[in-house]
């Protein structure tokens, strides 16, 4: 090996050397976390259900000690699209007059947090990181128009309080417990009436203010067995599923005048 | 005990569904009738949309009604020609309906639409019987015997044309007005989710003088044919048929029907059309009575799809 080559070996190595020094210090904490169960199943007897996310915060050796962490986790269901109708006094009666149309939103949304957000972030980063119910986007078509409006519109805190009064949408700021300093756990609440799909659960970490780092998980939701079956069937095959049904009413009718003839 | 309905999407008690089913089916038993009318607020006061509820309750009216054409069949107590002319109004009214239920739903008024349909429809029919069966009561009371059946008498639905004549009722009948009818039950039933029995055997016994021997056995062969289509229309449409649910009102039902059958017979029949009446109006006046006031919640959400 000459001089030469021995020297410039030594400089690529202190150059890739510095990189991972940068990455380290750029990433000095890291999010590790894990769902209780990745795959629920709805069967017939289904009323609902918890689970639960744990998690750890590792910091690089070396990283600089800090005071407290903060964690956001987001919970986003299957999206869909959603009519909101606001009922008005016609005639003396009460009709569905206006409408809003929102759009790809989600079916189950929570945010757990450990504090308030206010006290996570200012209100500015809770704007751009989306934090909170107030901040998340749901889309709305306004005519031609699409985009999100102030969080205190009539129509947004409408949808939001329906669902939230149906379970499917929730901000707990006191649900991320630290079980150590690094270590945190938090429960995902879901309702009977949960959406069926993919879920994704988004977990970001703050420290004074600023986000160091987030990562991403899921697990889905899924009807199975006698459930699925029929679901599917009502809705790929809705001739069959209909004529079936029909004759169902038919044997069962039939039977029941066998059962109780009285001649 | 809980179970999880797969096309209401939600869990509901199974006794709650089949004792609901039963107390149906006895009061349809007691006094003849589907008790759709009974049937389908029950279900949307359970937390089942309007729409999913409409929709099982009409393959809940088919098991019924079927059971029922049965036993009036081997008592020969039905009219197969008056039956097969009302039926060919009735498909068509069924399509109708459907259609009209589908283009409601499109544009958000399906909810009001059945809840105006029930004020109107209920408080007229309910108000009508109440006010006969008062009368007949009266009547009674004085020591009158009740109203002789005018037979002879005829009014301007007996002057139409295309007269022919229906053996088993004994009556020489335009098939005009029959057709009409028909059409008129179809509709109301796949609109509003009722077979259509208690608005149906008050027109034929009071309008074209059908004889009370055979009204409801005929009856009951519409509401059967109309609720099948009806539930095969609603499956391929709107996919909102729930098999399951309907499955358990179709126990309760049928079963409840029996031991209403048997109360029945022990009411003297004037009583039992005044108390159908006072039923009837209650649920109407309930319905025009929540679309007066002032809702508690102005906001409702539908979802409209599932995008990509």
């Amino acid at each position: 090996m000459t001089r030469h080559a021995a020297l410039r070996l030594l400089s690529s190595l202190s150059a890739l050397l510095l990189v991972a020094v940068l990455a380290g210090a750029a990433r000095a904490e890291q999010l590790i976390v894990s769902i209780s169960n990745n795959r629920i199943t709805v069967t017939t007897n289904y009323s609902g259900g918890e689970l639960v996310l744990f998690g750890s915060i590792e910091r690089e050796a070396g990283a600089a000690l800090r005071p407290g962490y903060d964690l956001v986790v987001t919970v986003r269901g299957p999206r869909a699209d959603m009519v909101t109708r606001r009922k008005e006094r016609k005639l003396g009666i009460w009709v569905n007059t206006d409408s809003r149309q929102f759009i790809n939103v989600p079916g189950y949304l929570a945010v757990f947090a450990n504090r308030p957000l206010e006290a996570i972030a200012s209100a500015d980063t809770q704007r751009r990181q989306q934090l909170g119910m107030n901040n998340i986007l749901l889309t709305q078509r306004v005519g031609a128009d699409y985009g999100d409006v102030v969080p205190d519109d009539a129509f947004r805190s409408a949808f939001v309080r329906l669902r939230e009064g149906q379970g499917l949408y929730r901000q707990d700021t006191a649900a991320v417990t630290f079980l150590t300093p690094t270590l945190f756990r938090t429960g995902i609440p879901l309702p009977a009436e949960v959406p069926i799909g993919a879920y994704e659960v988004e977990i970001q970490c703050f420290a004074d203010g600023a986000l160091l780092t987030k990562t991403t998980t899921g697990f889905e939701i899924v009807k199975v067995g006698f459930e699925q079956f029929v679901a599917s069937a009502a809705r790929n095959n809705g001739l069959a599923y209909g004529l079936v049904t029909a004759l169902m009413a038919l044997m069962t009718g039939w039977i029941a005048s066998v059962v109780f003839r009285k001649d | 005990m809980q179970l999880y309905l797969p096309i209401a999407d939600l869990p509901v008690n199974v006794l709650l569904i089949l004792m609901m089913g039963a107390a149906v089916g006895f009061i349809s038993g007691m006094f003849g009738i589907g008790g759709g009318f009974l049937m389908t607020p029950l279900l949307i006061f359970t937390g089942i949309s309007p729409a999913v509820a409409v929709a099982s309750v009409t393959s809940h009216m088919a098991a019924s009604s079927f059971s029922g054409a049965l036993s009036y069949w081997r008592r020969r107590a039905l009219d197969p020609l008056l039956a097969l002319i009302l039926l060919c109004g009735g498909v068509l009214g069924t399509l109708l309906g459907v259609w009209f239920f589908t283009l409601m739903r499109s544009i958000g008024q399906l909810d009001l639409m059945i809840a105006l349909s029930y004020v109107a429809l209920l408080t007229t029919v309910g108000g009508l019987m109440v006010w006969e069966g008062m009368r007949a009561i009266m009547r009674a009371n004085r020591g009158q015997p009740p109203m002789v059946k005018r037979t002879g008498s005829r009014n301007w639905i007996h002057a139409m044309p295309f007269k022919i004549r229906f053996k088993r009722s004994k009556i020489y009948l335009s098939v005009i007005p029959v057709v009409a009818i028909g059409l008129l039950i179809g509709f109301i039933g796949a609109v509003m989710g009722v077979g259509g029995g208690f608005i149906l055997v008050p027109i034929l016994i009071y309008l074209l003088r059908v004889p009370t021997s055979t009204v409801i056995g005929t009856s009951m062969v519409l509401t059967l044919f109309t609720m099948l289509i009806a539930t095969v229309l609603h499956a391929v449409t709107n996919h909102l048929v729930d098999a399951v649910l309907a499955l358990i009102l179709m126990i309760g039902g049928v079963t409840g029907a029996q031991f209403g059958a048997r109360a029945g017979q022990r009411i003297r029949s004037e009583q039992l059309r005044l108390l159908l009446g006072l039923l009837i109006l209650a649920v109407g006046v309930r319905f025009g009575i929540e679309l007066g006031i002032r809702p508690d919640e102005l906001f409702t959400i539908r979802e409209t799809g599932v995008s990509g």
